[in-house]
């Protein structure tokens, strides 16, 4: 099975890799939201920091990524979808964009699923910190 | 000197021709085209002298008489007439009925054993499937242990297609001679690789194939003992009765031609080219070990074959590695590689955690392996593996001292 260009592009080059701190660190600070899905014996796990700013727009975002390379290509993707979006807007990106600009194969589509529930779990952990409840809109669309 | 790229190591998956094997095949493909079960003129002969020379070149690489040489399509093939042609005719119960009798296998063979065996669970017999140790072997105390009054079959691979770890193949074989049980062992990353005498290792069935021993595809042989015990089976293809009627069918005269010629040539090239090649795996492993952390050669230490190695680095997971390395053609544990979702069966069996199992690549060498080659694949290796840690988020929480085991990870 080839990649896509899209998908090499983003293995060898990926935009945005790192982290704001430690998994310590982070965990103190209200302005970064974390989002820590998949597990390492399913071969994949995704790490996505968000850094948000006082009108909730999120300024810069982060990821980790271990696994195949179309995980990896979705997570920095991702990343970059997200940087200037509000916390709602980001709430509006579906895997199916992510399937789509990438040409992911249907048996990698668990990978951009994988990358929407990062997002969705980052903004949880933002908005908890914080205190702020979810409006019904955004809770249901939540799994 | 850079080599010429992508560098070639999947030889356990299937070697290149040799040229000296294409040669002795093409005139089997023109002139000499005739049918060997044609009887009565030239072109019959001459394609039959072909087949025959080949069943010397085949017997000779294994010790074996040539009349105890059937040809097939390949070592699956070979496998299957093997179990299910020797559990068909030592059944002791007819079929449609149940406690037909007992088999002995192991969890981590190759998927062409498995297959039959758990048909044959089906049809009325028992399978004990071994557990391996650690290590990946098998041992005759293993096989001993498992035994039954019912015991009619014991098939243990010689040596593992994913790890190259080596079992104890000429103490089963006479173990299961003294318990006159009939042995099967499938030889196909062994033969070829390794001196084997069916006579001194006391072998009753052994499956190979030509394609993983620089011969065409679609050709490979099974032994069959003729004396001593003589060993018996049920065709599984009916048709002509050709081939002591063990396996119907017009002889694929090319391909078992190319696969006598390859035979030949591993019987006279194995020493020099094991010795080659021990030391490039051992360079491979040494340096990888050395340089990348968290790095874990799975299977026995020494117990394995000279070409092949699988290494986990752990961390970062195969698929993506092996994009990493794409100027090296090899294998990987991973899930991602293969049509289910499930990381190797055979990692696993070995208690290597289904993460490391995910982090592991298979690199097989061969005969045009050069040392450049070896050098180049250990520089983009490490490369590789230290661009995807940059990327873990496994790997940093390895170096905060987090045991990534003891967390509760959201499985999906």
């Amino acid at each position: 099975m080839a990649y896509s260009d899209k998908v090499v592009d983003h293995f060898q080059n990926p935009r945005n890799v790192g982290s704001f701190g430690t998994s310590t660190d982070v965990a103190k600070r209200t302005d970064v939201g974390v989002g820590i899905v998949g597990a390492p014996e399913c071969g994949d796990v995704m790490q996505l920091h968000i850094k948000v700013n006082e009108q909730g727009v999120i300024e810069d975002a982060k990821f980790k990524c271990f696994g195949c390379g179309s995980a990896i290509a979705s997570s920095s993707l991702a990343t970059e979808w997200l940087k200037g979006k509000s916390v709602d807007e980001a709430l509006t990106i579906k895997n199916t964009q992510i399937v789509e600009e990438l040409s992911l194969p249907p048996v990698k589509i668990h990978c951009s699923v994988l990358a929407e529930d990062s997002i969705r779990a980052a903004i949880a952990d933002y908005r908890k910190k914080n205190g702020i409840v979810a409006d019904s809109a955004t809770h249901a669309a939540t799994h | 000197m850079a080599p010429k790229l992508p560098i070639y190591f999947d030889h356990a998956a299937t070697t290149r021709c040799d040229p000296r094997v294409v040669e002795a095949m093409l005139p089997y493909f023109s002139e000499k085209f005739g049918n060997s079960s044609s009887r009565n003129h030239k072109f019959g002969w001459e394609s039959e002298d072909g087949v025959e020379h080949a069943r010397e070149q085949a017997a000779a690489l294994i010790g074996a008489n040539p009349k105890e040489i059937i040809f097939t399509s390949g070592a699956t093939e070979s496998n299957n007439l093997a179990i299910k042609g020797a559990a068909e005719m030592y059944a002791k119960a007819p079929a449609g009925q149940t406690g037909r009798g007992h088999i002995i296998s192991a969890v981590h063979e190759h998927k062409a054993v498995l297959d039959p065996c758990k048909r044959l669970q089906r049809e009325g017999f028992d399978v004990t499937f071994l557990e391996p140790g650690t290590d990946g072997v098998i041992t005759a105390d293993m096989v001993a242990a498992a035994l039954r009054p019912d015991t009619i079959l014991v098939t243990i691979m010689w040596a593992n297609n994913e790890i190259g770890v080596i079992n104890e193949i000429p103490q089963i074989g006479k173990l299961c001679h003294d318990k006159e049980i009939v042995f099967h062992t499938d030889a196909t990353q062994w033969v070829g690789k390794m001196p084997t005498d069916v006579e001194r290792d006391h072998i009753d069935l052994l499956s190979w194939s030509s394609h993983k021993i620089y011969g065409p595809k679609g050709a490979g042989a099974l032994f069959v003992r003729r004396r001593k015990p003589r060993i018996r089976l049920e065709a599984i293809i009916d048709g002509g009765g050709h081939e002591r009627g063990m396996r119907s069918g017009t002889l694929n005269v090319t391909g078992i031609v190319g696969f006598g010629k390859a035979c030949e040539l591993c019987q006279h090239e194995m020493e020099h080219e094991r010795e080659r090649l021990v030391k490039f795996r051992r360079k491979l492993e040494t340096e990888l070990s050395k340089r990348i952390e968290v790095t874990q050669v799975n299977g026995h230490p020494e117990k394995r074959l000279p070409h092949l190695t699988n290494i986990s680095f752990g961390f970062v997971e195969g698929e993506s590695l092996m994009m990493g390395v794409k100027d090296i053609a090899c294998s990987s544990g991973s899930a991602c590689t293969s049509a289910s979702l499930e990381p190797s069966y055979v990692l696993k069996s070995l208690g290597v955690g289904d993460e490391l199992a995910h982090s592991s690549l298979r690199l097989s060498l061969g005969r045009w392996t050069t040392e450049e080659e070896v050098d180049y694949a250990i520089e983009q290796i490490v490369a590789a593996v230290q661009h995807l840690r940059l990327m873990s988020p496994l790997f940093d929480l390895h170096k905060e001292g987090i045991d990534i085991s003891k967390i509760q990870w959201q499985a999906h």
